[in-house]
């Protein structure tokens, strides 16, 4: 039964994690009924923005847990948030806003392609900015007194102050968002896209804007997802939006791809099944190995049973 | 629409073409700097990973393999020739390496080949190095099958052009038994990452534990792309082991040894030549202190056949250190100039040297870096010297030098 606890805390941080990213994709698809493949990138660059803004901090080492969680955390997500929605915003207004009108493969091959460069690009030039170290292999990402590496116990199970933090910042985000889809304007005008976008814009709605304050949300989310990612794994390096994006996207899919509450979902749930998964499959087919194995055999599940996803998208289909 | 695919279609097909010429004409431009000149030159091949992860271990091969070209060259150590570095990049993966390999063996001046680092990736470089003639000498496969077969209790050489300058996982795997349970460690759980190498290391770990009168607790594997091991570690963890075996490299053991400690279990992670690293300090943090590792040869520092090795490396000021490889490297790329000296003193062009090269290999002997330099019969080296290394304060310290 330990196992049992230990195991849900585990898939529950990770599966927050998957959320995070997974809102992303949700969001972006639910507006311009495009998969934006490059999101995972959009989350490394995150990652990689908070790790430079510590280094414009000037690399500080050793502080207290208040000046860590309070003054070093919010810095770097904050530098985060702003490269990595500049960076979403960019994509947006040179890749994909001269694609919008063309068939739907096109943009589809277009986010590969962004996602591929997007990796190169740190991969070989993240080194030449200035104090910058070499990023060809993992970066340690800076440690947060207090959260990083620390952990306590409840009973025999142990939670890690980081995974404390992912499932804080996944509640926060999802409360954010939901006021900011029902209660703001722009949020409405988001909804009102997604339904119908030709009338919206007949009703006055900036459409550009709408959809690229969606990309703007999806890639603040990411940049909390980053930091959280480099909380709790202490490095970071160009190749882990890869993964990271792909998990993301098939817990958006498996929560209802277009809703934003089946993107929680999906991303917890999935968390949760990989890790019950290693544990309480028995023989070898619950060896970790097979992790990957049943977080897509559920996926598939879900598809065959409902193609809509578990919470099915609110979204109108307009097609 | 079918327009649309049509036209697709032709540019990748031009794009495609592009790139085939222009293969082409590079191979030209290199078979015509033969002849010109009375010196002839040879080329030695690097074939590493000078990119990504396992760059660090790369760098340091090439550098090594470089020094040692220039040495021959400044003591004009082969009358008539003079030797060239031609250093390709293995990404440490199977494919590009096979890549690298197909290049290096249709350059007709390449005689021999120092490389790989990873066991898995000389299985698809050795097979293309063999059948022209190529000498294949690793600083650094320690994976046993590579020169005696995949069935141990039965050795049979499978590749008559590959030779190695390190130790096997067969010595490897047991040493580290022997001092585990030396310091009384008898509950240890394994975890590798299904490659060729950490497979290869941990069931030779495995039996030389067990044999030995330890128990393995847990037997579990990682993917090398997974960044989460925190299942994993709960379900080791459940196991209570005195220490972890780990299979792999540091791009993976660094962060297991921190979120193992992380998640509470505080028990030393012990691994092979592959986590012994500077970086898998640096990306474990304080986790790493009191983790262990075995490798290859004496620690290169304390040598004294390596310090003329360690103080001209220093002077021919590259950027990149040694790292754990280097002397290996050294002495690798001086077996095949050694062999070269025989093959190369009678031969008119460098491509006719190379079966030659190969059967010189046998009788080179000689005393590197590392200790004597000699291969037996199934191209291992003859020295099989391992160091267990421990952190201490953020750093690799030695431990014991076991023979």
């Amino acid at each position: 039964m330990d196992l049992f606890w230990q195991q849900l805390i585990n898939g529950l941080s990770l599966g927050a994690l998957y959320a995070l990213i997974a809102v992303g994709y949700t969001v972006v698809y639910g507006i311009v009924q495009l998969i934006n493949f490059a999101h995972g990138e959009i989350f490394m660059v995150g990652a990689f923005g908070a790790f430079a803004t510590w280094v414009v901090m000037g690399s500080p080492k050793q502080m207290s847990w208040q000046a860590a969680v309070f003054g070093l955390l919010p810095a770097m997500i904050v530098g985060g948030m702003i490269v990595s929605v500049s960076v979403a915003l960019l994509t947006e207004r040179l890749a994909y806003r001269p694609l919008r009108d063309a068939p739907r493969l096109a943009p589809l091959i277009t986010a590969i392609g962004i996602s591929v460069f997007l990796q190169e690009v740190v991969r070989l030039f993240f080194g030449t900015i200035p104090g910058m170290p070499d990023a060809k292999r993992a970066i340690p990402f800076p440690t947060v007194t207090g959260i990083s590496g620390r952990s306590f116990q409840i009973g025999t199970v142990t939670v890690q102050n980081s995974a404390v933090f992912t499932i804080a910042a996944l509640a926060v985000c999802t409360v954010f968002l939901w006021f900011f889809v029902n209660r703001t304007k722009t949020g409405r005008a988001m909804v009102a896209t997604s339904q119908d976008p030709d009338t919206a814009r007949l009703m006055g709605i900036n459409v550009d804007r709408v959809i690229m304050s969606a990309f703007a949300v999806g890639a603040a989310l990411a940049a909390i997802a980053g930091v959280a990612h480099g909380m709790r794994y202490g490095n970071i390096d160009f190749r882990m939006g890869f993964l990271a994006g792909l998990k993301a996207f098939t817990a958006a899919v498996l929560g209802g791809i277009g809703n934003i509450n089946g993107a929680v979902v999906g991303g917890l749930v999935l968390g949760v099944v990989e890790s019950m998964a290693t544990t309480f499959i028995p023989g070898q087919f619950g060896s970790p190995a097979w992790k990957d194995v049943w977080a897509f055999v559920l996926l598939i599940l879900v598809l065959v049973f409902r193609p809509q996803g578990l919470l099915g998208a609110k979204v109108v289909d307009r097609a | 629409m079918n327009r649309r695919i049509a036209k697709l279609a032709a540019v990748t097909f031009v794009a495609g073409t592009l790139a085939l010429t222009g293969c082409g004409s590079r191979a030209g431009n290199t078979t015509t700097g033969t002849s010109g000149g009375a010196v002839k030159i040879a080329k030695i091949g690097v074939i590493a990973p000078l990119s990504g992860d396992l760059s660090a271990l790369g760098l340091g091969i090439k550098n090594s393999v470089d020094l040692a070209i220039k040495q021959a060259n400044e003591s004009n150590a082969i009358p008539g020739w003079k030797l060239e570095l031609a250093a390709e990049d293995d990404q440490a993966t199977p494919d590009v390496g096979k890549n690298a390999a197909t290049k290096l063996s249709s350059d007709p001046l390449v005689v021999g080949v120092v490389g790989t680092l990873n066991s898995s990736v000389a299985q698809s470089v050795t097979p293309v190095l063999q059948p022209a003639h190529i000498v294949q000498v690793s600083p650094a496969n320690t994976g046993p099958g590579l020169t005696q077969g995949n069935d141990l209790t039965k050795p049979s050489r499978p590749y008559d052009n590959y030779f190695r300058t390190c130790t096997t996982d067969a010595v490897q795997g047991p040493t580290a038994a022997t001092y585990l349970l030396s310091v009384g460690i008898n509950k240890v759980a394994t975890i590798h990452d299904k490659k060729t190498y950490g497979q290869g290391l941990v069931e030779a770990f495995t039996k030389a534990f067990t044999a030995g009168g330890g128990t393995i607790v847990a037997a579990q594997t990682i993917n090398p792309d997974d960044k989460d091991f925190s299942a994993v570690i709960t379900n080791v963890k459940a196991a209570k082991p005195a220490a972890v075996y780990y299979g792999g490299e540091y791009p993976q053991a660094g962060p297991l040894s921190k979120q193992m400690k992380a998640a509470g279990l505080n028990v030393p992670l012990m691994g092979g030549d592959g986590i012994f690293d500077p970086a898998y300090v640096d990306l474990a943090g304080s986790a790493a202190n009191g983790d262990l590792a075995t490798s290859v040869g004496a620690p290169v520092e304390t040598l004294a056949s390596a310090k003329a090795f360690i103080t001209a490396y220093k002077a021919a000021g590259y950027k990149d250190p040694y790292a754990a490889y280097g002397a290996q490297s050294y002495d690798a790329a001086n077996a095949i100039i050694n062999a070269l000296k025989t093959s190369l003193a009678k031969a008119s062009d460098a491509k006719s040297a190379r079966a030659d090269t190969v059967a010189a290999m046998s009788s080179v002997s000689f005393d590197g870096a590392t200790g004597k330099v000699a291969f037996d019969k199934f191209g291992d080296t003859v020295s099989k010297v391992i160091t267990v290394y421990k952190v201490t304060n953020g750093k690799w310290g030695t431990e014991k030098t076991l023979s």
